[in-house]
């Protein structure tokens, strides 16, 4: 990081990312980011398609580990801890750092059982009553319990698809994580529902440490404290919000945020 | 600067900048006229300016309503967002710009003593002349997003402050040994500080232009060299 990126940098960082690098085969998809995302912040990367954002996102709770092609290099730490260390638990990681995907993928179960399935696979309710109280506090967290209350038997995959969002939300609240990554989690809802999910992410804010990759520099500018700026693997610029999106310090950045690039 | 994906968004901005070009034109013309209005005691001029005041107020409703769709349908950020907020405080300042030259126009009428019998009239034309470049300037500075010519409107207000101190002096004592000219030198006076607003105002855009320019606000001046002021 440069002295200035550093000064700008939130303090007590849940996650840190120092040099990192993303190889696909021998193309270089990240090259070299360092970057601090802080717990009580909603942290944005924007950039063009293929400028790395989702590639990045995916690299904070190793999902880039199922791509056989792909190579990390560099450090990213969570609460100080090596994610890529031997010793991680990559199952325990992903609770840790939950994730929420552009295209709602409820299980093709019941919309008790989607929220359920996590917190069983790790052991944490002892009883059926303990997972009910897990299930509602999970759905109220995600602002779905009073929609779907009177019909938790009802499968997943029968609600609309701002629903199915919510629920992926809570499915990925339901084990407890401390960081949320989502990945365009609003591209393919109607604006309400993506107004009921960035209402969803105001709410949680505080809670999560949450990391949001959009297309939608509107939506950027609305849900985040901070927002990166990626293009062509590179981390161009990183910090506040309000800053960035009226006075961007990079030209870049500019070009980008007010519909010039390219 | 690069142009936008969406041509339509430069031709809107195009557009705003024209018309506060336009409207900066007509500020200007309007204190000139103003000026000369008073110097020639030609009432027909002072009366030109008081109607094309309308035209000014005009071209303000205009780039409101421009901003405000622009604000609503182009989604502006950074610098277009500044530019496009520059540009609405700019013509409410204009507006005013344009206010003052027209409240001189309306009180040459009741000066009829002219330039040669009377002595703080022959400092008034320079001082507006000061004030219409800075207002010039200004808007010069907005179309050429130029930092550095606004710093130099701003830097220019304290001539206009001088000017206003200096006449301020010559027209009390004028008044002093000449009583009966009292109620033409009181006019005189306002004339005075409707100019020296129209510096001010001149400041205002500059300071607006400064910060379309580089997203930086300026920190306040010091208030101690500024000449008591009422709106």
């Amino acid at each position: 990081m440069t002295e200035e990126q550093q000064s700008l940098a939130p303090a007590n960082p849940k996650m840190t990312a120092r040099d990192v690098k993303v190889f696909y085969g021998p193309k270089e998809a990240i090259k070299g980011v360092s970057i601090d995302v802080a717990m009580d912040n909603v942290t944005a990367f924007i950039g063009p398609s293929g400028c790395g954002k989702s590639t990045f996102l995916r690299t904070l709770n190793r999902m880039n580990d199922t791509v056989a092609s792909a190579r990390v290099e560099g450090t990213i730490t969570l609460d100080g801890e090596d994610i890529y260390a031997p010793s991680m638990d990559v199952v325990q990681l992903r609770a840790r750092v939950g994730m929420v995907f552009q295209k709602p993928n409820p299980f093709p179960k019941s919309i008790y059982e989607n929220i359920a399935y996590g917190p069983r696979i790790h052991g944490l309710a002892a009883s059926k009553a303990d997972m009910d109280v897990i299930v509602e506090k999970s759905l109220r967290r995600a602002g779905l319990w009073e929609e779907v209350k009177d019909r938790l038997q009802d499968s997943g995959t029968a609600l609309s698809g701002g629903q199915q969002q919510r629920l992926c939300i809570g499915r990925a609240i339901a084990v407890e994580p401390e960081v949320i990554l989502m990945d365009e989690p609003c591209s393919a809802l109607d604006p309400i529902a993506t107004a009921k999910i960035e209402e969803l992410i105001h709410e949680l804010r505080g809670r999560y440490a949450i990391v949001i990759v959009t297309h939608n520099m509107q939506q950027a500018a609305r849900v985040s404290q901070r927002t990166a700026f990626f293009h062509l693997g590179d981390l161009v610029e990183y910090g506040v919000t309000s800053d960035i999106f009226t006075n961007p310090r990079q030209e870049r950045t500019k070009d980008y945020i007010t519909g010039r690039y390219g | 600067m690069a142009e936008h994906t969406i041509k339509a968004f430069d031709d809107e901005m195009d557009r705003l900048r024209g018309l506060i070009a336009e409207m900066g034109g007509r500020a200007e013309a309007a204190i000139e006229s103003a000026m000369l209005a008073l110097q020639r005691h030609d009432r027909n001029l002072a009366a030109q300016v008081v109607a094309d005041d309308r035209k000014i107020d005009a071209i303000e409703a205009e780039v409101e309503k421009l901003a405000i769709e622009i604000i609503a349908l182009r989604a502006p950020m950074a610098n277009d967002l500044r530019d496009v907020i520059a540009a609405l405080k700019i013509v409410s300042v204009v507006e005013r710009i344009g206010d003052y030259a027209k409240n001189i126009a309306k009180r040459v009428p009741s000066i009829a003593t002219n330039s040669r019998t009377m002595e703080p009239i022959s400092l008034l034309p320079s001082m507006g002349q000061v004030a219409s470049e800075m207002v010039h300037d200004a808007l010069n500075a907005f179309s050429a997003r130029d930092a550095e010519l606004a710093l130099a409107v701003i830097d220019r207000d304290t001539v206009v402050d001088d000017f206003y101190n200096s006449v301020f002096r010559t027209l009390v004592t004028f008044m002093v040994e000449n009583p009966k000219t009292i109620s033409e030198c009181a006019h005189l006076l306002f004339i005075a500080k409707n100019i020296e607003r129209i510096g001010d105002h001149a400041t205002n855009v500059a300071e607006m232009v400064y910060y379309a320019a580089t997203g930086q606000t300026l920190p306040d001046r010091d208030p101690s060299t500024t000449p008591a002021t009422e709106d």
